[in-house]
């Protein structure tokens, strides 16, 4: 192990003095800070407010014992990233069994050799700080819920079938900007564009799977189920356009040019899951309605209403948002007409 | 010294550091009474689980320390406890006496 190891904030939890001394001290002395806890309840108080990296915790306590600090923590959407090392006497171990099945980091037996708590601890540390650094990265692209949502499903690559709200979202006059502008100030404006674009659709509880191009794919109820996916889509579409209409007062404003969009949703059951390896994994969906929204959103072109829904999508959203039908429409690939709506935008 | 392995009491003040030995040792001494109390009261109230849990915590301090005896003792009174009986006869006696025994060597070895 390298002594690259920085020191951490860490929690020991103990009933007894005796245990909770000899741990302090031995984590002080390879370089640690501590703090104590005499019970589950005491620890859990702790825990809420002090923020640790890394939680020694006893399984043997009065008031609330180990397993009870571990469950209230597994349910937790913020204690649930602190990890936990599991302390426990030798002849414990099918409760230590239990505890790692339970969610627990690790576990050492006491009393505690110092050589296996250095590096146990070490260990432990050294994987948090991967962990933040990965629910850092999910979180730029999508909410802390979706992030949470991934980091416990753990990855796994493989699909399921979900009902789901897709999104497409394209630039309407791109080409014409790309020839009259410099390539940095078109990377400039669509920097700012993507920026608000992703932030309307997060904020509402979507995630972006796709940027092919100038366009954005999102998905709505997945991974993470929202029982108002379609609102939801709906809402996030009209505030991108909301947003758009700001940044082109300022575009105008300062004699850029400004940016049109079109923007497609589609509600049915979608194939969702993580593609690629496990190093590199994309969240992504395909299915017919994939294949419905875009072809929606290149219809928002023919009639000229920036929003454009199906039905099924239209079915599922409160009476505050307005709508036009504009009655049914035979799309290219598909043998059925579909009833297509258009949303009213607030200013409208 | 008979009650205490010097082998794991050193290997402990090294773990510990010298400066805080003494700290460990007044921290038993203290408490290690105390989970005797309860265990008494524990036989009282019929309350197996204050009394298990004292005689664990009790066993694994003597441990800590290389008092096998009187961890082994108390590790007896815990598995009574786990099996719910608490009719330990005088075992808490016994107990108390190897505890005294380990307290008196352990006063001696504060540096």
């Amino acid at each position: 192990m390298t002594s690259r190891q920085e020191p951490g904030r860490l929690l020991v939890v103990d009933d007894n003095k005796v245990n909770r001394i000899l741990l302090a001290r031995g984590l002080e002395g390879n370089g640690h800070t501590v703090e104590t806890a005499e019970n589950g309840r005491q620890a859990l108080e702790k825990m809420r407010t002090g923020s640790f990296d890394l939680v020694l915790l006893d399984i043997e306590m009065p008031e609330m014992n180990g397993y009870q600090v571990l469950e209230v923590c597994i349910k937790d959407d913020e204690l649930r990233n602190i990890p936990i090392i599991m302390t426990s006497s030798l002849d414990e171990v099918e409760s230590v069994v239990k505890c790692v099945e339970l969610g627990a980091e690790d576990y050492l037996n006491k009393p505690v050799n110092p050589v296996l708590l250095r590096a146990r601890v070490n260990a432990s540390l050294e994987k948090k700080r991967l962990r933040d650094q990965q629910r850092k990265l999910i979180r730029t692209f999508a909410t802390k819920e979706v992030a949470e949502e991934l980091l416990k499903s753990g990855f796994s690559l493989g699909g399921s079938l979900v009902n789901a709200s897709v999104m497409f979202t394209d630039i309407r006059s791109f080409t014409t900007i790309t020839e009259e502008r410099s390539p940095a100030e078109i990377i400039e404006m669509l920097n700012d564009y993507y920026a608000l674009m992703f932030d309307a659709i997060t904020g509402h509880g979507g995630t972006i799977n796709q940027m092919i191009g100038d366009g954005i794919m999102a998905i709505f109820g997945a991974p993470v189920y929202y029982e108002d996916h379609r609102e939801r889509a709906v809402r996030a579409a009209l505030e991108m356009l909301e947003l758009l209409a700001s940044f082109n007062e300022v575009q105008a404003a300062l004699d850029k040019p400004q940016i049109k969009i079109g923007v497609g949703v589609a509600t049915g059951n979608v194939v969702a899951g993580f593609t690629g390896t496990q190093h590199r994994a994309t969240y992504t969906c395909i299915g017919d309605t994939v294949n419905l929204a875009a072809r929606i959103e290149s219809h928002t072109k023919v009639v000229g209403h920036p929003i454009l829904i199906d039905q099924y999508t239209s079915e599922g959203l409160s009476p505050e948002i307005e709508l036009d039908a504009l009655g049914p429409v035979v799309f290219k690939g598909k043998h059925q007409p579909i009833n297509i709506f258009s949303i009213k935008l607030k200013s409208q | 010294m008979t009650a205490i392995d010097i082998t794991t009491f050193n290997e402990l003040k090294q773990m510990s550091g010298e400066d805080f030995i003494n700290e460990l040792i007044d921290a038993f001494l203290d408490d290690a009474p105390n989970m005797i109390k309860a265990m008494r009261i524990a036989i009282a109230a019929r309350d197996v689980e204050t009394f298990r849990r004292n005689a664990h915590s009790l066993k694994s301090n003597a441990n800590t320390f290389g008092a096998a005896e009187l961890a082994g003792l108390a590790r007896e009174l815990e598995i009574m406890a786990k099996d719910y009986n608490l009719n330990i006869g005088n075992r808490l006696e016994v107990l108390s006496e190897a505890l005294k025994v380990v307290a008196d060597e352990l006063k001696g070895l504060r540096v």
